[in-house]
C-alpha cells in the first residue's frame, strides 16, 4: 500500500507503438507512521503518513503521535491493511519502487463532487417527453411506485440527490511505467477524483505481475 | 515544466518534420504482420493538426478511385517511420474540414509561392 496524489492524465506508446491511456500519480514517498497488531489494537494494519505540512499546522497531539514515530509530521494519516510479507516497521520509509511494470493495482480515491443532481444525469433517466401537451415534465423521473400496494416508497429507489464526492476504488489497473526519482506511478486507465486528489494504492490480492 | 510535460517528453519525438494544413505528405507507417514488419506509404494533404504534447495528431485525407480516406496519425507514434513533405500548400485556414464537401477542380489546393527577391 502506498499513498499518493494525482497528477493528471497522459498518453504513451507501448512496445507495439500502440496508444496506451495513462494516468500520473506522484506516490509516496509514505512513511509509517504506526503499526497496529490484532494483540494490541484488535486488528492489523499499518498506518502511512504522506505529504509535507507546515509545522504550524500541526497540533499537539497529533504531532506527538508523529515524534513517537521518530518521524516529521505529514499531511495525510490513512491506514491500511498489509500482507504478512510485506512486514514493516514503524519509522520506515515505502517508496514507488514496491510496484514494477505490469503489477496490478487497485486505486482508491475519492469522486468529484458533482452537487444536487436530478434523475436524468445521476441515473441516466430519460426524462419526460417534451412534445404532446407536457408541461415541466422534460426532466422528470416518472413513477417512484406503485400505489395502494406498498404505499410507501421502496427504500433505495433511485432519485435526484447528491452526485459524487464519494470514496470509489478503480480494481486491477496495469503499471505502465515506475519513476522511483521522481515518485512517479503511471498507470493505465482512468482514476477516481480531480487532480491533486488522494488516493490509496494498493496491489490487488492476485498481486505481483497480474 | 510541469509532472506530465516532464514524463511526457521521454516519449516525444525529437526531430518533427515542419509541415501543417495543406501539405501534402507522405507518411510512412510500419505495420506489423505476425513476426515481420513492412512500411506502407499514405500519401494526402494535411488537413488537420490537433492536440499538443504527446497526444498531438494530424489529419492526412486523400481520395481513392472516387472515394475519400482519412487517416488519423499520431504525430509521435514509433509507428511512423517518416513523414515527408511532398508539397507545400497555401491555405488560409487549419483546419481543411471544407475539402470534404468539395471534389474535382474546387477540392485542389495551390502550391505555396516561394518568395524571391526581386
Amino acid at each position: 500500500m502506498i499513498l499518493g496524489r494525482k497528477v493528471g492524465m497522459t498518453q504513451l506508446f507501448d512496445e507495439n507503438g500502440e496508444v496506451v491511456p495513462a494516468t500520473v500519480i506522484e506516490a509516496g514517498p509514505c512513511h509509517v507512521v504506526q503499526v497496529k497488531t490484532p494483540g494490541k489494537d484488535s486488528y492489523a494494519a499499518v498506518q502511512l503518513g504522506f505529504g509535507k505540512i507546515r509545522s504550524k499546522l500541526v497540533n499537539k497531539p497529533l504531532g506527538g503521535h508523529f515524534k513517537k514515530a521518530g518521524l516529521e509530521p505529514r499531511r495525510w494519516l490513512r491506514e491500511g491493511e498489509i500482507s504478512p510479507e510485506e512486514a514493516v516497521k514503524v519509522g520506515e520509509t515505502l517508496t514507488v519502487d514496491i510496484f514494477k511494470v505490469g503489477d496490478k493495482v487497485n486505486v482508491t480515491g475519492t469522486t468529484k463532487g458533482l452537487g444536487f443532481q436530478g434523475g436524468v444525469r445521476r441515473h441516466h433517466f430519460r426524462g419526460g417527453p417534451k412534445t404532446h401537451g407536457q408541461s415541466d415534465r422534460l426532466r422528470a423521473p416518472g413513477s417512484i411506485g406503485a400505489s395502494s400496494y406498498p404505499s410507501r416508497v421502496w427504500k433505495g429507489t433511485r432519485m435526484a440527490g447528491q452526485m459524487g464526492n464519494v470514496r470509489q476504488t478503480v480494481k486491477n489497473l496495469t503499471v505502465v511505467a515506475v519513476d522511483p526519482e521522481s515518485n512517479l506511478l503511471l498507470l493505465k486507465g482512468s482514476v477516481p477524483g480531480k487532480i491533486h486528489n488522494l488516493l490509496k494504492i494498493t496491489l490487488t490480492k492476485r498481486g505481483i505481475g497480474g | 515544466m510541469s509532472i506530465i510535460a516532464q514524463v511526457e517528453s521521454k516519449y516525444l519525438k525529437k526531430k518533427i518534420p515542419n509541415f501543417g494544413p495543406g501539405d501534402t505528405v507522405k507518411v510512412h507507417v510500419k505495420i506489423r504482420e505476425g513476426d515481420k514488419t513492412r512500411t506502407q506509404i499514405f500519401t494526402g494533404t494535411v488537413i488537420a493538426r490537433s492536440g499538443s504534447g504527446v497526444g498531438e495528431t494530424f489529419t492526412v485525407r486523400k481520395v481513392t478511385s472516387g472515394i475519400g480516406v482519412e487517416r488519423i496519425f499520431p504525430l509521435h507514434s514509433p509507428n511512423l517511420s517518416k513523414i515527408e513533405r511532398v508539397r507545400e500548400g497555401r491555405v488560409r485556414r487549419a483546419k481543411l474540414y471544407y475539402l470534404r464537401g468539395l471534389t474535382g477542380k474546387s477540392a485542389r489546393i495551390a502550391e505555396k509561392r516561394k518568395v524571391t527577391k526581386k
